[in-house]
C-alpha cells in the first residue's frame, strides 16, 4: 500500500479519539448505500419545500392572529436552517461528527458575540450621543 | 487609458521617498541580476517559487517577514529620529509625508511582518510537530503565500508610485472616506489588506483543516505539542475574524468608489460601525499573533529546561479560554467614543479577565523553568527577556483596561507603549526565539549563538530605552502621531527613546551578522543529528533539513513528547540499533506555479483597481481566474519517490540516530 503525502489512510485506519472524523459531505467508506443517500435529500428537499411555502403562507393569511407572524416566520425560517444542516450539510450527533458540531457551534457564537455586541454597543452609542446632524445644528 | 496615473504620480519633489526608493530598486536589480548571471533561477523557480512544500513556504513566510521587518524599521526610525528633531521646529519630514510613514509602519507591522512571521514558523514546524508529510493543501498554501507577497509589494509600491494611506494603521472614517482622503493612499492600503486577506483566510483554513484531519497514528489532541495547540486556536481565530475584516474593508470600498454611505457623515452613514466593526476584527487579531508565539515559547522553555511543560492541560485550557474571549472584548479599544459606563464597565471587566488565562501561561512557564537544568541558549535568552517584558506589558494593558483610565491614556504614547511593549517583547521576541529554535531543523546548521545573545541583548536595552520613556510622555500627555511639539518637558525623553532605538539598530545589524556569519561557519555549527537542542518534539525526529516527505515512516506516538519518549526507549533497550521499519513508496504533491502566477495577477489586479485602470482589472481577474481553471484540470497531482529511495536517504538518518543514542546510553 502506498501511504500519501496527506496519511488520511492512516487517519482512516486508526481508530483513535479523532480516527473516525468525516468531512461534511463524505460518506464513510462502505457503510451507506446510494438510495439512503438519495432519500435522505429528498426527504429534506420535501421538508424545506413544505417550510417555504408555510412562510409564504403565513405571511399573506389573514387566518392566524396578525402580531404572531413574524414570530411564525422566525420559527420556520429556524426550522428551516435545521432542515439544511441535517440533510443537505449533514451534520448529526453520531460520534463521527463532532468536529462539524463544534465549529458550528463555534460560527454560532461568533455570530452572536459579534451581532449582539454591536447592536449593544451601537444602540448605547445612539443612546448617548446626538445625531451628528444635530450637532452641526447645535454649532451653527 | 491608464486612469489617474500619470507622471505626476512619481513623488520626483520629494527626495527622501525617491532615494529610498531608488535605493531598494538598485540592491533589488542587484540581487535579480545576480540570481540570472549565476543561472540560480532555474533552481530559484525549480524549488522555491513553485513549491507547495510546507516547510520551503514555511521558510519564504519568514523571509518575507524578515524584510518587511527592516522595511518597517526603517520607517520607526524616521519618526525616532522626526520627533528628536522636531521640538518647536519643523523637522526633517513634512506633515504630508510624516502621516503617511506611521501609517506604513504600522501596516507593515502587523500585517506583513508579525503576520507572516508566525505563519511562517507555524507552516514550517507545525506539520513536523504532528509527525506528517505536508498540510491539508499544498497548493492553495503556495497561493496563500504568494497573495501575503501581492499585498507587501502593493504595500511597497506605494513608496514610488503614488502615495500610502495618511490615517493611520486602521482607515478610520470619515477621515479615509473620499471626500477627506482623495487620493490613493487609503486605496493602496484597502486593496493590500484585501488580496493579502485572502491568502491568510485560506492560510487559516487550511492550518486549522491539517490539526483536526491529519495527524501521525496515535497523536491524538492531547498528546499535540503546545505550538500546535495555539496554533489551532490562533488558526481558527483567523478563520473567524478575517471575514469581518474583509466586509469591513469592502463597506469602505464601496464608498469610496461607488458612492456608498456606510461609514460615512451624512446620508445616514455611520463612522462609529466601522470603529466597531475592524475592533471586532482587530482584538482577535492580537491574539492571531501572540497564541502562536506562546506556543513557541512553551517549546523553548521547557526544551531549555530539560524538563516537560508544565502543567500541560492547564496550558490547552489557557489557550482555548483566551480563543474565545478574545471575541468579547473589542470595545476596549474605543472607550471614550461614547457607550455608556454600563457598556464600558463590562467590557473593561472582561478585558481584565483575559489577564487571568494568560497568569496562567506565565506561571506554566515559571514552572517549567523551576527545578530544571536550564541551558541559557539564545531561543531561551528570547524566552526569558519574554516573560519579563511582556508582564510589564500586560500590566499596563490591564491598566488602559480600566475605563477612567483610559480616558486619560486614550491615544496618547503611553498606549503606543503598551502596544510596542507587548507586539515586541510578545510577537517580535517569540518570532527570533522560533527563528532560533528551528533554523537548523530549516538548513541544517545552527545559528552563531554569541552573534545571537549580542543581538537578544541589543534588541532587549534597545527596547526598554526606546519605550519607557514613551510611557513617560505619554503620561505627561503627550498625544500619539504627533509630527512636531513644543513641550519641553518631552524632548529629553523623545530623545532617549531616538537613542534605544539607535539601540535596536545594532540588535538588527547583529541578526544580520548572525545570519552572515553563521552561514559562512556553516559546516562547525552543522547539525549532524536532527536533534542538536536535546529537543522533545516529532520534528527533531527527522534529520535536519527534513527530505521532502519529512517522515520515511510515519511515527507511531504512544504518548506526549512524542520523540523524547523514543529517546527513552531507546536509552533502555540494549541493543542500540534501530530496528529498519519496511518502507513503502511515497505519493507526494507535485510542485506547482499556480500561486505564483495568481498572485502575479492579482497584484496587476490590485494596482489597476488602485488607479482606476478598469480594462487592465478585468483582464487580470479574467487571468487569474484562468489559472485557477488551468490548475483545476491538471491530469498529474503527485509524484512518486520510491521505496529504495525513502529507504537510503532514511538508512543515512537512522545510522546517525543509532550513534547518537548509542553517545546517549555510553553517557548513562
Amino acid at each position: 500500500m502506498s501511504i500519501t503525502a496527506h496519511g488520511q489512510e492512516h487517519a482512516a485506519d486508526l481508530h483513535d479519539r479523532r480516527g473516525g472524523d468525516t468531512a461534511p459531505g463524505d460518506e464513510p467508506k462502505g457503510g451507506s448505500e446510494i438510495a439512503d443517500g438519495v432519500r435522505s435529500y429528498l426527504v429534506g428537499f420535501g421538508l424545506a419545500v413544505l417550510l417555504t411555502c408555510v412562510s409564504f403562507f403565513v405571511a399573506g393569511t389573514s387566518l392566524v392572529w396578525q402580531p404572531s407572524i413574524p414570530v411564525a416566520l422566525f420559527v420556520l425560517a429556524v426550522a428551516q436552517m435545521g432542515v439544511h444542516l441535517v440533510f443537505f450539510l449533514h451534520l448529526n450527533t453520531g460520534a463521527d461528527a463532532v468536529n462539524n458540531v463544534m465549529a458550528l457551534a463555534f460560527g454560532v457564537l461568533i455570530v452572536i458575540l459579534l451581532i449582539a455586541g454591536s447592536l449593544w454597543i451601537m444602540s448605547n452609542l445612539n443612546h448617548n450621543m446626538l445625531r451628528m446632524d444635530q450637532i452641526m445644528q447645535m454649532q451653527r | 487609458m491608464l486612469g489617474k496615473l500619470t507622471w505626476a504620480a512619481v513623488p520626483f519633489d520629494q527626495p527622501i521617498p525617491l532615494i529610498a526608493a531608488a535605493a531598494v530598486g538598485i540592491i533589488l536589480l542587484g540581487v535579480m541580476g545576480w540570481i540570472v548571471a549565476k543561472g540560480h533561477l532555474p533552481y530559484l523557480w525549480r524549488e522555491w517559487i513553485t513549491s507547495v512544500d510546507h516547510k520551503r513556504i514555511g521558510i519564504m513566510y519568514c523571509l518575507l517577514a524578515a524584510v518587511m521587518l527592516l522595511r518597517g524599521f526603517a520607517d520607526a526610525l524616521m519618526m525616532r529620529s522626526q520627533q528628536a528633531l522636531a521640538y518647536n521646529a519643523p523637522g526633517y519630514l513634512p506633515p504630508d509625508h510624516y502621516n503617511q510613514i506611521f501609517s506604513a509602519h504600522g501596516t507593515l507591522m502587523i500585517f506583513f511582518v508579525s503576520m507572516p512571521f508566525v505563519i511562517g514558523l507555524m507552516n514550517f514546524a507545525m506539520p513536523l510537530q504532528l509527525g506528517i508529510r505536508d498540510v491539508a493543501f499544498p497548493t492553495l498554501n503556495s497561493v496563500s503565500f504568494w497573495l501575503t507577497a501581492t499585498g507587501a509589494l502593493l504595500v511597497n509600491i506605494s513608496l514610488v508610485v503614488g502615495e500610502f494611506a495618511r490615517t493611520g494603521w486602521l482607515p478610520y472614517p470619515p477621515l479615509s472616506e473620499m471626500t477627506y482622503s482623495p487620493g490613493v493612499g487609503v486605496d493602496y492600503y484597502l486593496w493590500a489588506l484585501q488580496i493579502s486577506g485572502v491568502g491568510t483566510l485560506m492560510s487559516g483554513v487550511n492550518l486549522v483543516t491539517t490539526i483536526l484531519k491529519i495527524h501521525a497514528p496515535g497523536m491524538t489532541y492531547l498528546r499535540m505539542p503546545m505550538f500546535c495547540w495555539t496554533s489551532l486556536a490562533s488558526n481558527l481565530l483567523i478563520v473567524a475574524a478575517f471575514p469581518i475584516l474583509t466586509a469591513t474593508l469592502a463597506m469602505l470600498m464601496l464608498d469610496r468608489y461607488l458612492g456608498f454611505h456606510f461609514f460615512t457623515n451624512e446620508a445616514g452613514g455611520n463612522p462609529m460601525m466601522f470603529m466597531n466593526l475592524i475592533w471586532a476584527w482587530g482584538h482577535p487579531e492580537v491574539y492571531i499573533l501572540v497564541l502562536p508565539v506562546f506556543g513557541v515559547f512553551s517549546e523553548v522553555v521547557s526544551t531549555f529546561s530539560q524538563k516537560p511543560l508544565f502543567g500541560y492541560r492547564s496550558m490547552v485550557l489557557a489557550t482555548m479560554v483566551i480563543f474565545v474571549l478574545a471575541f468579547s472584548v473589542w470595545l476596549h479599544h474605543f472607550f471614550t467614543m461614547g457607550a455608556g459606563g454600563d457598556v464600558n464597565a463590562i467590557f473593561g471587566i472582561l478585558s481584565m479577565i483575559i489577564a487571568v488565562p494568560t497568569g496562567v501561561k506565565v506561571f506554566n512557564w515559571l514552572f517549567t523553568m523551576y527545578g530544571g537544568r536550564v541551558i541559557f541558549d539564545t531561543p531561551m535568552m528570547w524566552a526569558v527577556g519574554f516573560m519579563v517584558t511582556f508582564v510589564i506589558g500586560g500590566m499596563t494593558g490591564v491598566l488602559l483596561a480600566v475605563p477612567p483610565a483610559d480616558f486619560v491614556l486614550h491615544n496618547s504614547l503611553f498606549l503606543v507603549a503598551h502596544f510596542h511593549n507587548v507586539v515586541i517583547g510578545g510577537v517580535l521576541f517569540g518570532a527570533f526565539a522560533g527563528y532560533t529554535y528551528w533554523f537548523p531543523k530549516a538548513f541544517g546548521f545552527r545559528l552563531d549563538e554569541r552573534l545571537g545573545k549580542a543581538a537578544f541583548w541589543c534588541w532587549l536595552v534597545g527596547f526598554y530605552v526606546a519605550f519607557m520613556p514613551l510611557y513617560i510622555v505619554g503620561l505627561q500627555g503627550m498625544t500619539r502621531r504627533m509630527q512636531h511639539y513644543d513641550v519641553a518637558a518631552w524632548r529629553p525623553w523623545l530623545l532617549l527613546a531616538a537613542v534605544g532605538a539607535l539601540v535596536i539598530l545594532a540588535g538588527i545589524v547583529l541578526q544580520v551578522a548572525q545570519l552572515v556569519v553563521s552561514i559562512r561557519n556553516r559546516e562547525s555549527l552543522r547539525d549532524v543529528t536532527g536533534d542538536p537542542w536535546n529537543g522533545r518534539s516529532l520534528e527533531w525526529a527527522t534529520s535536519s533539513p527534513p527530505p521532502d516527505f519529512n517522515f520515511a515512516v510515519l511515527p507511531v506516538v504512544t504518548g506526549e513528547e512524542a520523540y523524547w519518549s523514543m529517546k527513552e526507549r531507546a536509552r533502555e533497550q540494549v541493543q542500540a540499533k534501530q530496528e529498519e521499519p519496511a518502507y513503502a513508496e511515497i505519493e507526494m504533491p507535485r510542485n506547482s506555479p499556480t500561486g505564483f502566477i495568481c498572485a502575479f495577477f492579482a497584484t496587476i489586479f490590485g494596482f489597476a483597481m488602485i488607479w482606476y485602470i478598469w480594462w487592465m482589472a478585468i483582464a487580470a481577474l479574467v487571468c487569474s481566474f484562468a489559472t485557477f481553471v488551468v490548475f483545476a484540470w491538471r491530469n498529474r497531482t503527485e509524484y512518486v519517490i520510491t521505496a529504495e529511495e525513502v529507504a537510503r536517504i532514511d538508512r543515512a538518518h537512522r545510522a546517525v540516530q543509532d550513534r547518537a543514542y548509542a553517545a546517549m546510553q555510553a553517557a548513562q
